[in-house]
C-alpha cells in the first residue's frame, strides 16, 4: 500500500519552525483527509536556501471549516484545502 | 474661491490636475543591482539577447484573463473537454495552444451546489499564464487572511452572495499547484457560440470572487 493515498486522515503537525515553511500556521495541529497525492517535488524550504532539496510527496489535504475554526465557523460544511508536504503530515487514527 | 482649470498649477500637480509621480532618485537596491549585473552578464556571455528580453516581457504582459476566459468556453461547450480539464487541467490548456510553462495547474469545478473560491495565503500564487498578472487585492493581507476565515463574507463585498446550502471549498495554493475556478455556465446561453461565452467569463470567476455575466437581456 501507498505511504499516503487519498481518503486517509491526516494530522497536520505542530511544528514551529524558523525560516522559511509553507505550512500554514491557521492549519498546524488540524486533521484532515487528503484529497490527492501529488509530486513528488522539491522540497521548498530547502530550496529557498540553495540547499539540496529531496523531493517529497506534496498532499492536497481537505478540512472541514469547522475543525479549522471550530464552533465560530461562518458555515460547518464549508471546506478548506490545502496542499502539505509529506514531512509535515502525521497518520490520524480515526 | 474661484477654482481656475486652465493657468493655475495646484502646487505638486499637473496641468491636468493630477499629482505629478516623483522621481525615483534614489540608489538601487542590492537585488537591483544583482538583476542589472546578470543581465548584462547574460548578454556580454552570447546567452541571450537585448531583443529576446524584451520579446519575453512583451510576452508575460501580454498574458490576460483572456486566456482563462477560452479555456472556461471550452469546457461549457465540450463535455469531453471539460472532463480532461477535471482530471489534469495543465494537459488540457496545453491542449488548447497555452504555454503555461512549468506551472502545474488545477481547475476547480462550480456546480449549483459547489462555490470554489481561491487565495494564497503565504504569499501571492496565481494563474499568471492563464490569467495573467493577479489584482493588487489578491496579494492584500485582508484578502489572503479573511478569504479562508470568512469566506463568505469576502464574497458578499465582492457582490457574491450565496445562499446557506451552496457549501464554499477555498483552496489555499500553498504550494506548488496553481488554481482556476470554472464557474458554472450561465442560464440562457444554449444558443451562444463558444467565442460570445467566453466573453461572459470575468477575471474574477475564475478567481472565485465573482460570477460569469450574464448575456445582455
Amino acid at each position: 500500500m501507498a505511504e499516503w493515498a487519498s481518503g486517509m486522515t491526516v494530522r497536520v503537525k505542530t511544528y514551529a519552525p524558523p525560516g522559511h515553511v509553507r505550512t500554514p500556521t491557521y492549519l498546524r495541529g488540524k486533521t484532515g483527509t487528503i484529497e490527492r497525492v501529488l509530486g513528488p517535488f522539491p522540497n521548498p524550504e530547502a530550496l529557498a536556501y540553495g540547499v539540496p532539496a529531496p523531493a517529497l510527496p506534496l498532499l492536497r489535504v481537505h478540512f472541514p471549516m469547522s475543525e479549522v475554526w471550530g464552533a465560530d465557523t461562518e458555515n460547518p460544511d464549508d471546506t478548506l484545502e490545502a496542499e502539505i508536504y509529506a514531512h509535515w503530515l502525521e497518520k490520524a487514527d480515526d | 474661491m474661484h477654482h481656475d482649470h486652465h493657468n493655475h498649477h495646484h502646487d505638486g500637480m499637473s496641468p491636468s490636475g493630477h499629482p505629478y509621480r516623483p522621481d525615483s532618485d534614489t540608489s538601487l537596491s542590492y537585488w537591483q543591482t544583482m538583476e542589472i549585473a546578470i543581465r548584462e552578464l547574460l548578454i556580454a556571455k552570447g546567452v541571450t539577447t537585448p531583443s529576446e528580453i524584451a520579446a519575453q516581457i512583451d510576452a508575460m504582459d501580454s498574458r490576460s484573463p483572456a486566456n482563462g476566459a477560452a479555456v472556461v468556453a471550452r469546457a461549457w461547450t465540450d463535455p469531453d473537454f471539460a472532463e480532461r480539464l477535471a482530471q489534469d487541467a495543465g494537459a488540457a490548456a496545453t491542449e488548447m495552444g497555452f504555454d503555461i510553462g512549468p506551472m502545474k495547474l488545477i481547475a476547480v469545478m462550480n456546480t449549483p451546489q459547489v462555490h470554489n473560491v481561491v487565495v494564497c495565503t503565504l504569499c501571492s500564487c496565481y494563474p499568471r499564464n492563464l490569467l495573467g498578472l493577479p489584482p493588487d487585492w489578491y496579494k492584500s493581507r485582508a484578502y489572503r487572511s479573511r478569504t479562508v476565515r470568512e469566506p463568505r463574507k469576502v464574497l458578499a463585498e465582492f457582490g457574491v452572495t450565496l445562499p446557506d446550502d451552496m457549501q464554499v471549498r477555498v483552496h489555499d495554493s500553498t504550494a506548488d499547484m496553481r488554481y482556476i475556478v470554472i464557474p458554472d455556465r450561465p442560464a440562457g446561453t444554449e444558443n451562444l457560440s463558444e467565442a460570445d461565452l467566453a466573453a461572459l467569463v470575468t477575471r474574477d470567476s475564475m478567481i472565485g470572487t465573482g460570477l460569469p455575466r450574464t448575456p445582455a437581456a
